[in-house]
């Protein structure tokens, strides 16, 4: 194809507004039961409550960032174990292969945040325009009285909607109780004010005018899924098989030289990225079920069996074409692949939860002085020493004793205490400077340096950890 | 046609398209191809220029509302006055005025008392860690190591020319070592034996067998036996006749493994013939009287406080 003979394509487009028509169906319901949910879920979360004693929050789920805490029920993460929430990240990564090798593009239609606000925002419109005939003809019309009203009271609407996002979003930084009084008193934090006010500007944004072009021009997203996706991955398409060559009912009645396809459009109207499906599989396609609940309920209206549009592997096309038994689901679904990324999410996932239920309440961290490297006294006893922090992760105040252990030359003292014994505050940590000393005329004394292992444990209990390091001599 | 009465698909009795078939009217291509995929030339969406737009309006409120415009003494000021040096000056002051009912109560406290009040003896030592920085490093250098090859002692040991308690820091850093500025000054006096012909080359070398060996350094006895009389002689009045020191003069201990200018015997030997002396400001004039508790307080938890 020669370009000469055309007129050069625009540079810039112009969006063209979608209005999905209203849809019944299964996939419809089951998206409205997932929408309740996940919204429930993000509302509810914050105020759920959690006993934890009289010094620490007793909210369930919070990112306390001004004391770097984060709570979630009987589990309390410190900075110094973000190991987790990289963990849960890569599970994160590792469950998005998963569901995307099996399921296509399940997330995108049916959780994303972006596709239920989306979807809620779309309702909204609905109740107060109409369904998509209606809105069209709203969106035509000049500017009018009733224009004015509608959009005015649709755009109304929307900001409060994203106003409470915005303003539930915070809710898991702090106490909710307390800023949500706070929040309406005008007492709150300005960020917290900011915060709501930039969550809201993007919900009303995102939500009401921006829509598919989010998942078309700013999301990574579609890109590594589609990547994901093999010829089992069950995903939503077109028999084109069944519905080819497309014509119109003719008086009613289906031409016998047509395929099922009556198009209609029922599947481009209700879609919310404003594609045809019976193109097959684009970029655009967020999988969210729409055009199979539209198809289903002509092709009940026609007498023709569902699933022009349906869920299936790309591979079923030809299978089925060539007149066989497409593959079972479950078949296309557990593949090695897929195996693959379930025993790997797993195997994270229970290695986290073991770990979490494993690891110590107590926490030391070993730096030693190396400016200078080692000191030498009066009587010749070499002297090192060492920044040790010690972490009490725990609700009550504890007594921790320090010893050594490895390296029988050495003896140990912490500056500004008589023993070595040091109480550490709830929830507290504590800087201590310890000092090993190596008399006269031991190895440690002369050696370059020689290793030892720092203990901590708490007085009376069981609980202890270690850390190695090395002691540094006059190396003479 | 087809029997839906079991909403089976069967596959009916005609021809189908060819899937490969593309449905859709494809854009134009760019003419680029790589690998025989080519690229499509679809138009940009108009609200990515909108932005781009808005972003220019914005530069320019941005040139009005704050510094932008490099001049050739000072940026264009904005009308918003904004300033960040401005604003680190308020936040500073903003420190010092919270720190500020610290460092009345590290002056209204003795000396002694401040390590039983824990919140203060805290204050005290970071306070005294960003003083010693700023105006002890040089010399002493960051870690309080000092530096051997110029004699700055080491404040991280036990030995200490002029005492190690806490008074006898603090008033080091008061006052200083052998300086003009002050008559309270710390000072000290040794005379140069060898330049001053007070001492032979022969006696000296005698002397320092003897100073290595009351430190239990490698040293010849004979030597060193000739040299306990000129050390009992010359030395002893300030150094101790053992060679302990003496913080009320200054004078170094002998008999210890630390040495303020290196324990070899060239050291030591060019201390006796040349005689040599450390010098250190008085912090009195310089540093609020707080900042000089607190950096005292810092020195004496380094390790070597007596």
């Amino acid at each position: 194809m020669s370009s000469a003979d055309q007129t050069p394509p625009s540079l810039y487009a112009k969006r063209e507004p979608i209005f999905p028509r209203r849809v019944k169906g299964s996939f419809r319901t089951m998206k409205w039961w997932l929408l309740f949910l996940m919204l429930g879920i993000y509302y509810v979360i914050p105020w759920i409550r959690w006993d934890r004693g009289p010094e620490m929050p007793n909210q369930a789920v919070l990112l306390d960032l001004a004391n770097r805490r984060f709570f979630f029920f009987m589990v309390e993460i410190w900075p110094h174990e973000f190991y987790f929430v990289a963990g849960l990240l890569i599970m994160a990564g590792i469950g998005l292969f998963l569901f995307t090798s099996a399921l296509g593009r399940v997330w995108c239609g049916y959780a994303c945040p972006q596709t239920v606000w989306t979807d809620l925002y779309i309702q909204v419109e609905r109740w107060i325009e109409g369904d998509r005939n209606a809105r069209l003809r709203l969106h035509r019309k000049p500017w009018d009285f009733e224009k004015i009203r509608k959009y005015g009271l649709k755009w109304t609407v929307w900001f409060l909607i994203g106003m409470a996002t915005g303003g539930a979003w915070v809710f898991y930084f702090a106490d909710a109780p307390t800023l949500f009084v706070d929040l309406f008193t005008g007492q709150a934090h300005p960020v917290a004010y900011i915060t709501v006010l930039i969550l809201t500007m993007t919900t009303f944004l995102f939500g009401g005018f921006f829509r598919e072009q989010v998942c078309i021009y700013a999301c990574p997203w579609p890109r590594i899924q589609a990547a994901m996706m093999d010829e089992d991955t069950i995903t939503i398409d077109y028999r084109h098989w069944r519905g080819e060559p497309r014509g119109k009912l003719k008086k009613g009645q289906l031409d016998p030289n047509q395929g099922d396809c009556i198009d209609c459009l029922a599947c481009v109207n209700v879609c919310p990225m404003g594609i045809d499906i019976r193109n097959g599989q684009q970029m655009e396609c967020i999988t969210c079920g729409l055009c199979i609940d539209a198809c289903d309920e002509v092709m009940d209206r026609i007498g023709k069996p569902r699933g022009l549009v349906a869920y299936m592997a790309l591979s079923d096309q030809e299978t089925e074409q060539s007149g066989n038994a497409p593959k079972s689901v479950w078949k296309h679904i557990f593949r090695p692949r897929t195996i693959l990324y379930t025993v790997l999410w797993a195997g994270i996932g229970i290695a986290l939860i073991v770990a979490l239920f494993i690891r110590a309440d107590l926490d030391m961290s070993v730096a030693p002085v190396r400016n200078p490297t080692h000191i030498v006294l009066s009587d010749g006893t070499v002297r090192n020493v060492y920044d040790i922090r010690l972490r009490n992760m725990y609700h009550e105040p504890r007594d921790f004793v320090m010893s050594i252990t490895e390296n029988p030359d050495l003896h140990m003292s912490i500056e500004g205490e008589p023993g070595t014994q040091v109480t550490v505050g709830p929830d507290e940590q504590a800087l201590l400077r310890v000092y090993l000393t190596a008399p006269p005329g031991t190895p440690s004394n002369v050696a370059e340096s020689s290793p030892v292992r720092i203990w901590a444990s708490i007085a009376g209990g069981s609980e202890r950890v270690y850390s190695d390091t090395v002691f540094n001599g006059r190396n003479q | 046609m087809a029997d839906n009465s079991d909403n089976k698909v069967k596959p009916p009795s005609r021809q189908y398209p060819d899937p490969a078939v593309k449905l859709k009217q494809d854009p134009p291509t760019t003419g680029h191809s790589w690998d025989g995929i080519e690229e499509y030339d679809n138009p940009m969406p108009r609200w990515w220029v909108w932005i781009f737009i808005i972003t220019i309006v914005w530069s320019v409120g941005y040139w009005i509302a704050y510094p932008a415009w490099p001049g050739i003494q000072q940026a264009t000021s904005g009308v918003l006055g904004y300033s960040s040096r401005a604003n680190v000056a308020t936040e500073i002051a903003e420190f010092e005025a919270r720190n500020e009912q610290f460092f009345v109560q590290l002056v209204d406290t003795d000396l002694g008392e401040i390590r039983d009040n824990d919140e203060l003896q805290r204050f005290a030592v970071n306070a005294g860690a960003s003083v010693f920085r700023a105006q002890c490093s040089q010399c002493h250098g960051t870690g309080g190591a000092g530096v051997q090859a110029a004699g700055f002692p080491n404040l991280l040991n036990d030995e200490w020319l002029w005492g190690g308690t806490l008074e006898d820091i603090h008033e080091t850093i008061r006052y200083g070592i052998r300086n003009e500025d002050f008559a309270e000054a710390r000072w000290s006096e040794m005379p140069a034996f060898g330049r001053d012909g007070l001492l032979t080359e022969e006696e000296i070398d005698e002397t320092v067998h003897f100073v290595l060996s009351l430190s239990g350094s490698d040293h010849d006895a004979d030597l060193a036996l000739a040299g306990a009389e000129h050390f009992e002689i010359n030395c002893a009045s300030c150094h101790g006749d053992g060679g302990e020191g003496d913080y009320f003069i200054g004078a170094p201990a002998l008999n210890t493994q630390v040495w303020l200018y290196g324990g070899s015997y060239d050291a030591i030997y060019e201390s006796i013939y040349y005689s040599r002396f450390g010098v250190m400001p008085g912090f009195a004039n310089r540093l609020r009287d707080a900042e000089i508790r607190a950096v005292a307080a810092y020195v004496h938890q380094l390790g070597g406080g007596q």
